[in-house]
């Protein structure tokens, strides 16, 4: 038998805590999501709480229309450069893995910088793609910043870059319009039952960001707790939400000071700010939310692959079956979802929420 | 279907789906159906492998020394002595002799410290462009020597499962050699012939031994125990994964369990045998860090589980596609 350790203390605390009957946690962001389901911590829970994963993976938010920019911009021959979760998304026709076995020149990196390189070497027109949040969108404005001033003049950007504060306001307000309409939108499901209690916030965004820029969650009276991603961040960091909630303290709590600041990291904000502007943007499950995109100010605007390029794409249509969308609101766990771990497998995925190693459902298919 | 694709090479799922719907098709021999790492001839083991890896040097080792050790190690693992070996070469237009050399030497290292003897062997030369500096495939004859048959209808629940030392050694040696992630973590691979260490055990009840090459150790297991009446358990605990490894596969979004490796056997022992196993494998340089991971249980039926430091359980999955190619 192992010894007691911290952790299994820790553990053994979470499991017998007095939580409140329907406490509905969300973990934001997809990192946390894996780490989670990793040290079977959605096991350790008490009685009546329950977490449920959120809009925080990139490739699950990024709509089908933007693969489908994509594969276009690889048939033209230009070089497509992206992380490597993004090849394997399906858009409404094909995915840019099925066009690299076809013969476009499609490349996954690890750094916007070594997009970069890739333009300076090849010589070619070389086309990043831009998703994520507030954690890589710096990294991509000082790559586009670079390439300006080195006059690299073949390298652009695809951009779906969001914001996570944003989205998380757009899921605990309730939506505009005809509030008879509302009924129909609320799937079925046991996540749908109860709100949210509180907010798992995300360890590398908030590093960027600081804990301010969470306020708008105190004045919904909602605690949210940013965390690291090892067992025992998370585990503290759920103690530390499930005792708010139970004593009605809405708070934000940084539970990861050795990596976030309060403030975060402006030097990275003023980066990040000087290349692009907030701009409204399609979420995949979300809808359109003001403001929680981001887009190339003018002074970049040469990098934006768009303009570069003109390509035109048609609308997609809707994914027949595939509830990613409610999955990400937290109205459901994957499991709901009729394709799920059938039609629907981390081997051939159909939703966005399959395919990447951070979405919800291929996290719940791997670990269980 | 209709292309291969990277991911197809992987060793995970999507490799099996190609096998299944393309090759199984056409080429369905009841020796070759049985999926092992080589097949069970009259008297005799016999298999092939071909080696890709790039880039062709990487700290601990070469593709020369890769291309001796992952034929041997396959029958090794079948619990067979390697005898002889076939080698192929395809080379491309201005491949340097230096490198060629340097290869060879590798090469003739490797078969002296496995026992296996290169016997008939083989050139091509292709255009510059058409390969990737070099391509390797080697063959190997094996003759069983275990006195109890390694075969995994032998294994029971109770069987205790171990392995000789650090994982994922081989996979972040090879990837950060490649430099492409600006990471610099200087990791050795662990390719080594393991007849050696592996003969320690051979008057011992071991029902089932395999390399966790592709796929890593999450592969090997899933295999084991895939469509089987009994599962896996292994302990998060008892995992020896050098703090290297894990800090690397951190940064990168990899699971350790996923990541190859080319000097470790993940051995099936009958429980009475366990620590008689453990002994003999730890006496062996090969060996010194030899561990129990855990064990084959009743429940859970064709799954692999591990209980995690938090005191959890999950579920261990074989990786999907391609998570790292080209890395033998």
């Amino acid at each position: 038998m192992a010894e007691k350790t911290s952790l299994s203390l820790l553990a053994e605390r979470l499991r017998n805590f007095p939580a409140r009957p329907r406490t509905k946690i969300m973990e934001v962001c997809g990192t946390h999501t894996v780490a989670i389901r990793r040290a079977g911590i959605q096991h350790l829970l008490p009685a009546g709480a329950k977490l449920v994963s959120g809009p925080g993976c990139p490739v699950c938010v990024t709509p089908d229309h933007f693969i489908d920019e994509a594969v276009a911009l690889a048939r033209l021959g230009v070089i497509v450069t992206s992380f490597g979760d993004m090849l394997r998304v399906p858009g409404s026709r094909s995915s840019l893995e099925q066009e690299r076995a076809a013969g476009s020149d499609i490349r996954a990196v690890y750094s916007p910088l070594d997009a970069l390189q890739i333009a300076a070497a090849t010589g070619r027109e070389t086309v990043f793609l831009a998703v994520g949040f507030e954690t890589t969108a710096p990294a991509i404005a000082a790559a586009g910043m670079m390439a300006l001033e080195k006059k690299i003049a073949n390298f652009s950007l695809l951009t779906a870059l969001r914001l996570v504060p944003p989205a998380l306001k757009a899921l605990i307000t309730p939506p505009q319009g005809d509030a008879a309409a509302e009924p129909t939108a609320v799937p079925q499901g046991d996540a749908a039952d109860t709100e949210i209690s509180g907010f798992l916030l995300p360890g590398h965004v908030s590093a960027v960001i600081g804990k301010q820029a969470y306020g708008f969650l105190e004045k919904h009276r909602l605690p949210g707790v940013i965390s690291g991603f090892t067992a025992e961040d998370i585990i503290t960091s759920l103690l530390h939400l499930l005792e708010m909630h139970n004593k009605g303290i809405y708070k934000i709590m940084n539970n990861y000071p050795r990596v976030v600041r309060d403030h975060g990291n402006e030097r990275s904000r003023t980066v990040l700010a000087e290349a692009f502007a907030p701009v409204d943007a399609e979420w995949r499950g979300l809808g359109s939310i003001p403001a929680s995109g981001l887009q190339l100010r003018p002074a970049f605007a040469v990098l934006d692959a768009r303009r570069r390029f003109a390509i035109e794409v048609e609308a997609a249509p809707p994914r027949a079956g595939c509830r990613c969308g409610d999955v990400l609101r937290g109205r459901i766990d994957p499991p709901a979802c009729p394709m799920f771990n059938k039609a629907c497998r981390p081997d051939r995925p159909l939703g966005p929420c399959m395919v990447s190693s951070e979405g919800s459902c291929c996290a719940w298919v791997t670990y269980g | 279907m209709d292309k291969v694709l990277l991911a197809h090479g992987g060793g995970g799922s999507k490799s099996a789906e190609l096998t299944r719907k393309v090759f199984q098709r056409f080429l369905r021999d009841p020796l070759l159906m049985e999926m092992d790492d080589a097949a069970r001839l009259p008297g005799q083991v016999f298999t092939t492998d071909s080696f890709v890896v790039k880039p062709l040097f990487f700290p601990g080792g070469d593709i020369g020394r890769l291309a001796v050790c992952g034929t041997v190690n396959d029958l090794a693992v079948m619990g067979a002595e390697p005898l002889y070996l076939s080698i192929a070469f395809i080379i491309e237009e201005g491949f340097p002799v230096a490198a060629l050399e340097k290869i060879l030497a590798s090469i003739s290292k490797a078969c002296r410290q496995s026992g296996a003897r290169i016997v008939c062997a083989d050139t091509k030369v292709v255009e510059r462009g058409k390969a990737d500096g070099l391509f390797i495939n080697t063959a190997g004859i094996g003759r069983p020597v275990f006195s109890k048959a390694v075969h995994p209808s032998r294994i029971r629940p109770g069987d205790a499962i171990m392995v000789n030392g650090p994982l994922g050694l081989h996979g972040i040696s090879v990837l950060t050699a490649r430099g492409e992630f600006g990471l610099r973590a200087s990791v050795r691979s662990d390719v080594a012939p393991l007849w050696g260490l592996i003969s320690k055990c051979r008057a011992l009840d071991v029902p089932f031994m395999r390399d966790p090459t592709r796929g890593g150790l999450a592969q090997t297991l899933n295999e084991l125990t895939h469509g089987k009446e009994f599962g896996a358990r292994i302990r998060e605990h008892d995992l020896p994964i050098p703090k290297k490894v894990a800090a690397v596969c951190d940064l990168l979004g990899f699971d350790p369990l996923h990541v190859a490796n080319e000097g470790k056997v993940v051995m099936v022992v009958a429980r009475s045998d366990a620590a008689r196993a453990l002994k003999a494998l730890r006496r062996h340089p090969l060996g010194k860090a030899a561990c129990l991971i855990g064990e084959i249980t009743k429940e859970n039926q064709g799954r692999v589980v591990m209980a995690t430091r938090a005191g959890s359980e999950r579920i261990v999955m074989p990786p999907v596609g391609e998570i790292l190619p080209r890395i033998c």
